[in-house]
């Protein structure tokens, strides 16, 4: 039998093959679309949830945001969230957030992105103390911790919208730089600009915290 | 452009082109001080390791123009063979290095130790100290950190 017979042959099983791949991916969006800062693609972030408030935490929820603010004592490192490499943790005396005694951030982290070694880099570079824990927590979750004085270093609401839209370590996330491979960092889904906006409208309508989506 | 910052005591300038240029190369390029060594150039080895105003510091990872004004302090500013530091003199009595490569990096980050913990635990140790050493030396050293510990409390750092 020639090529062309075995081609028409096998036609019905490819045809099908590819209407049932086809058919999962058209589902898989679907399936990620209730968790800001998950993975899921691009357009399906874009059709859900659109307002203020989840394109603020969209940012805030992004993986890289999220690694150090650990719900654990241990920052996490790239998209994939590893704990820090060479067993780096928060220590236990001086200033525990910026590291152990004498092998601290800025052992190896300066105040800016270091394109020679791959070392990402912005001013105050450290974790965020462990009362702003946003590890494993929902959109709902997160903006009540940094909203609450208690938890969030008693800054007030207008602090708060001055430090998530001015802070250099905040705006660091679009200006991520390069990985020691000479790869690009992700940057946040939304855009700089867009994110302070939507930051700015939710508090000046008064930082409200919607109800989960169902 | 010219930078000026303190280099083992003594006032030093430089010129550089943009300034982010690696501390760890204009020191070995520029002002042939060879003791800190190039390991991995990512900060993942420590080799690199000196002391910025008395702070470990892994220069492959340290733009040249961060230098500017602060006193740097590498492996042979640490003591002299005159007047050892005690971690050098300690690295010595238990004879730990083996090829010697990684030998600075680990030597200068023990002097940052030991500066903010002069009676470091194991502990102290294990979260500290986390450069690699690919000759093994390690428990070596842990007995140098220990006994250069014990020299720095009867006589303190050499210089």
């Amino acid at each position: 039998m020639n090529q062309q017979g075995m081609n028409l042959h096998t036609l019905p099983l490819r045809l099908a093959f590819f209407a049932l791949i086809s058919v999962g991916f058209a589902e898989e969006p679907a399936a990620k679309a209730s968790s800001p800062g998950s993975n899921s693609s691009e357009e399906e972030r874009e059709t859900v949830h659109d307002t203020d408030f989840y394109k603020m935490m969209r940012v805030v929820m992004h993986q890289r945001c999220v690694n150090c603010h650990p719900s654990d004592h241990i920052p996490k490192q790239s998209e994939d969230a590893h704990p820090h490499h060479f067993g780096i943790k928060r220590g236990q005396t001086g200033q525990p957030n910026h590291g152990a005694k004498a092998t601290q951030c800025s052992t190896c982290h300066q105040s800016e992105n270091n394109d020679f070694s791959g070392v990402p880099g912005a001013p105050e570079w450290s974790l965020a103390p462990h009362s702003m824990r946003w590890e494993g927590l929902t959109a709902q979750e997160i903006a009540a911790s940094f909203l609450d004085p208690k938890r969030n270093g008693g800054r007030d609401h207008d602090a708060v919208m001055h430090h998530m839209t001015e802070h250099p370590l905040v705006l660091w996330a679009w200006n991520p730089g390069i990985n020691a491979a000479g790869i690009p960092r992700e940057k946040p889904p939304v855009e700089k600009a867009e994110y302070i906006k939507a930051v700015k409208t939710w508090f000046e309508a008064g930082a409200i915290i919607p109800p989960a989506a169902k | 452009m010219k930078l000026s910052f303190t280099l083992n005591d003594r006032p030093t300038e430089v010129q550089v082109d943009t300034g982010d240029e690696p501390l760890l190369w204009i020191l070995r390029d520029t002002l042939s001080l060879k003791g800190t060594k190039f390991g991995c150039g990512k900060a993942a080895c420590g080799a690199c390791t000196l002391l910025v105003d008395g702070e470990a510091v892994r220069s492959c990872s340290y733009a040249v123009k961060f230098a500017e004004g602060k006193s740097i302090t590498t492996i042979e500013g640490l003591g002299s063979e005159e007047n050892p530091h005690p971690v050098q003199q300690a690295w010595i009595e238990e004879i730990v290095p083996q090829c010697g490569y990684c030998q600075p990096g680990f030597m200068m980050a023990t002097a940052a130790l030991l500066d903010k913990i002069p009676n470091p635990t194991d502990d102290d140790i294990d979260q500290n100290i986390i450069n690699i050493c690919r000759c093994g030396t390690y428990y070596r050293m842990r007995k140098a950190i220990h006994r250069a510990a014990e020299l720095s409390r009867t006589n303190p750092a050499g210089k």
